[in-house]
């Protein structure tokens, strides 16, 4: 079981190192969409402060969407994915492999790249540090639920937007705890109850999101 | 031994076929013919655990392949019509992983024998999506060459293949009958397989007979 889940972990890894474009637009999506709003409201700091918790939440939830209809499209159309599925191993353990690398090549570079931009945006370093951890336990959450969409959208024409439609309000509530407690910190507020609700969002999805998407792929490809 | 009771298929509510009864045992080779659309690839589909059959079971060794599924996956080889193939991966790292997914890990001297055998040396190193359809269908095809499995599934093998490795296909497809292994496999093309006997299932044949 360990050696087939090696496999395909260090496939997913060789194939994103030959194609890093791929894994940096989301990074690059992410900067650039924060760099826009001081441009568009004006350099006012007190005003970026305000509404920095939210504008990082935002764009760091449409990044990691960015690449979620790739998941499992490329394997779908050249036929690898039909050799996971009849693998001797579980589907459900394979497809947490493809969340856990999509994870750590969108999400984990988003995290390490938001204290630049919290600091751009006039934030204090208190909240940046839980600005990153709340980016931390919600950005696996958002690829984890966004794996059962990309798996049920497979094969669908003009899914792309379709995966938008039916993945985004299963964000709203990563985004309402994870810039809550965020603007709770510069506040000057508790952030306990933020997190324990995160966690728990995270806990949740992992057990749950890779046996959904699993299902959504045997459906996808019957 | 592999055994398919009242198999049916509908695809788009049209039934493809209906009360499919047969069998297959160690050291045989089926060939499942009929015209297109008649539900061939359908069938091997069903018979790797990919769909869902619209009624009747499958069974290996006498138990419902539904229930077993990692015990049946692993015993099985299935090459369908898409490739399996990763272009930005090279032939050699593409046989690799393919049979590591499958259960059956292979060291690099292993996988460089195999490509030598099916006529891709000196092209074991290079990215896949630079060689032809023909050495893309063999680098998927090499998988046989290392497989364990018991039971092989292929969808139209022969596609895009020369001559020269139809030849060679046809060596290995006998040498794992000849060792006890059994092999469904559907093409177009004649062919025969040496001092084997080629058992013969014909899909569609209520259509073309009218």
């Amino acid at each position: 079981m360990i050696e087939v889940f090696r496999w395909l972990i260090w496939r997913e890894l060789a194939l994103a190192l030959r194609r890093k474009a791929e894994v940096l637009t989301a990074l690059l999506f992410f900067v650039i969409v924060v760099s826009l709003f001081p441009l568009g409201i004006g350099p006012e700091i007190d005003t970026l402060r305000e509404i920095a918790p939210g504008v990082l939440w935002v764009a760091a939830l449409l990044a990691s969407m960015l690449s979620l209809n790739r998941l499992f499209a490329d394997d779908y159309v050249d036929g690898t994915l039909e050799q996971l599925v009849i693998s001797s191993q579980p589907l459900a353990l394979l497809v947490f492999g493809k969340i856990l690398i999509h994870w750590v090549l969108t999400g984990l570079p988003l995290v390490l790249i938001s204290p630049i931009l919290g600091m751009q945006l006039g934030m204090d370093m208190d909240s940046i540090i839980i600005l990153m951890l709340t980016l931390l336990v919600g950005t696996p959450v958002l690829s984890l639920i966004g794996a059962v969409g990309a798996g049920l959208t497979l094969g669908v024409r003009g899914g792309g937007v379709l995966l938008s439609l039916l993945i985004l309000p299963l964000y709203i509530p990563v985004l309402i705890f994870g810039a809550g407690a965020v603007e709770s910190a510069q506040a000057g507020l508790g952030v306990e109850a933020h997190f324990s609700l995160l966690g728990a969002f995270l806990i949740g999805s992992l057990i749950l999101a890779p046996v959904g998407a699993a299902a959504a792929l045997r459906i996808s490809l019957d | 031994m592999l055994n398919c009771v009242d198999l049916a298929c509908v695809r788009g509510d049209r039934p493809l076929f209906s009360e499919l009864n047969f069998n297959i045992q160690p050291g045989e080779l089926l060939h499942v013919k009929g015209h297109n659309g008649s539900g061939k690839t359908s069938l091997l589909r069903i018979l790797s655990g990919l769909m869902l059959q619209a009624d009747g079971e499958v069974h290996w060794n006498g138990e419902n392949i539904r229930k077993l599924r990692d015990e049946f996956q692993r015993e099985l080889l299935y090459i369908g019509h898409l490739p399996g193939i990763k272009g930005d991966l090279t032939a050699l790292e593409n046989l690799r992983v393919n049979s590591g997914l499958g259960g059956n890990t292979i060291t690099e001297n292993v996988a460089w024998e195999a490509l030598g055998k099916i006529g891709l040396k000196g092209r074991e190193d290079l990215p896949a999506r630079v060689l032809s359809q023909g050495q893309q269908r063999r680098v998927a095809l090499s998988r046989m060459l290392v497989a364990k499995a018991k039971l092989w599934i292929l969808d139209e093998p022969f596609t895009a293949l020369d001559v020269k490795a139809v030849a060679m296909l046809q060596s290995v497809l006998e040498d794992h009958v000849k060792n006890g292994g059994m092999i469904i496999l559907t093409t177009h093309q004649d062919f025969s397989v040496a001092n084997i006997e080629v058992r013969v299932l014909h899909l569609g044949i209520s259509e073309s007979s009218i």
